[in-house]
């Protein structure tokens, strides 16, 4: 994966996959602390102990159709290189939070990506799931919440594409904003 | 800066000019976003038919997105499945052959056949 936002749209996949209807996303660019999370909590159905053990093994996987699951794999691997981790913690029936972390100033640390068309597409192809974003950078905090804006479309569906459009927009001016502007 | 404000004036215009299907029976794009379709390009691949149906008014046409489809070496890949005709597999796309399958296959029926899973493997 090229970027963080590739990451987060490829991990959003195992909430999706586990049914979830409220995917809660967020990046924390702690620049102070070194430190650089990206962090996926979700409401799906949740994992035991011994599957969360085996989760980030490239052999593991809950398809049945092939033998291989690199998703978390690869999050590891990349987190791991940038004297990061993952943190993972899931209870079945309640959901389950990936944490990525990675040092914030390490070389080989991802860039951020565009996170606008990860969350425009997240939407426009699950109409039904409610996700949030939040992201805090030293220069200021954007929240996104579906719900919020389903409220203002009323009976319009939230995957209409002048609405996914929009959210596209307003994510990526939103961390224009608080990145001071820096696109990669 | 946007507002949400916007977001009123959308659906205002959206309300008067489209007659809003319920129910979506027509046209439905499945662009494979498993790991292998992501690593290989299957955002752009995505918004770029979400994008090309939308330009177009194409009110019955759904995209939407599954796991791998399973051959992650012709990624990213889509199925195109049109009523009443046999669902068409695209392989190794990219915006510019998503534009062409919109206006050739989606909008004139006719699919794309270089671009598709027959012609990568006779190659």
């Amino acid at each position: 994966m090229e970027d963080i936002s590739l990451y987060m749209l490829d991990l959003v996949q195992n909430s999706i996959a586990a049914a979830a209807t409220l995917v809660e996303i967020s990046v924390i660019e702690d620049v102070q602390n070194d430190k650089f999370i990206l962090s996926i909590k979700d409401n799906g159905r949740g994992m035991d102990p011994q599957t969360v053990d085996r989760i980030t093994d490239p052999f593991y996987t809950t398809r049945t159709t092939r033998k291989v699951g690199l998703g978390l794999a690869f999050a590891e691997a990349a987190a791991r290189a940038c004297d990061g981790g993952i943190y993972i913690s899931s209870q079945p029936g309640k959901g389950t939070e990936v944490r990525v972390e990675f040092r914030y100033h390490h070389i080989d640390r991802p860039p951020l990506g565009r996170i606008d068309q990860t969350i425009a597409a997240l939407v426009a192809c699950n109409p039904s799931i409610e996700f949030v974003y939040t992201h805090i950078a030293p220069g200021g905090r954007l929240c996104f919440d579906s719900r919020e804006i389903r409220q203002r479309l009323g009976d319009l569906p939230i995957d209409h594409p002048e609405v996914v459009e929009w959210i596209s927009e307003y994510i990526g001016e939103g961390i224009d904003e608080i990145s001071g502007g820096g696109k990669e | 800066m946007k507002s949400l404000k916007e977001l009123e004036e959308i659906r205002q215009r959206a309300l008067e000019s489209v007659n809003l299907r319920k129910e979506r029976n027509g046209t439905r794009i499945v662009v494979g976003m498993g790991t292998c379709g992501i690593a290989a390009g299957a955002r752009p691949v995505l918004l770029a038919f979400v994008e090309e149906v939308n330009k177009r008014n194409l009110h019955d046409v759904m995209v939407t997105q599954t796991g791998c489809i399973g051959v992650c070496r012709l990624e990213p890949m889509a199925e195109v499945y049109r009523p009443g005709e046999e669902k068409v597999t695209y392989v190794k796309l990219t915006p510019e052959k998503v534009r062409r399958i919109v206006a050739e296959h989606i909008v004139n029926g006719k699919p794309v056949t270089e671009f598709t899973i027959g012609a990568a493997d006779q190659q």
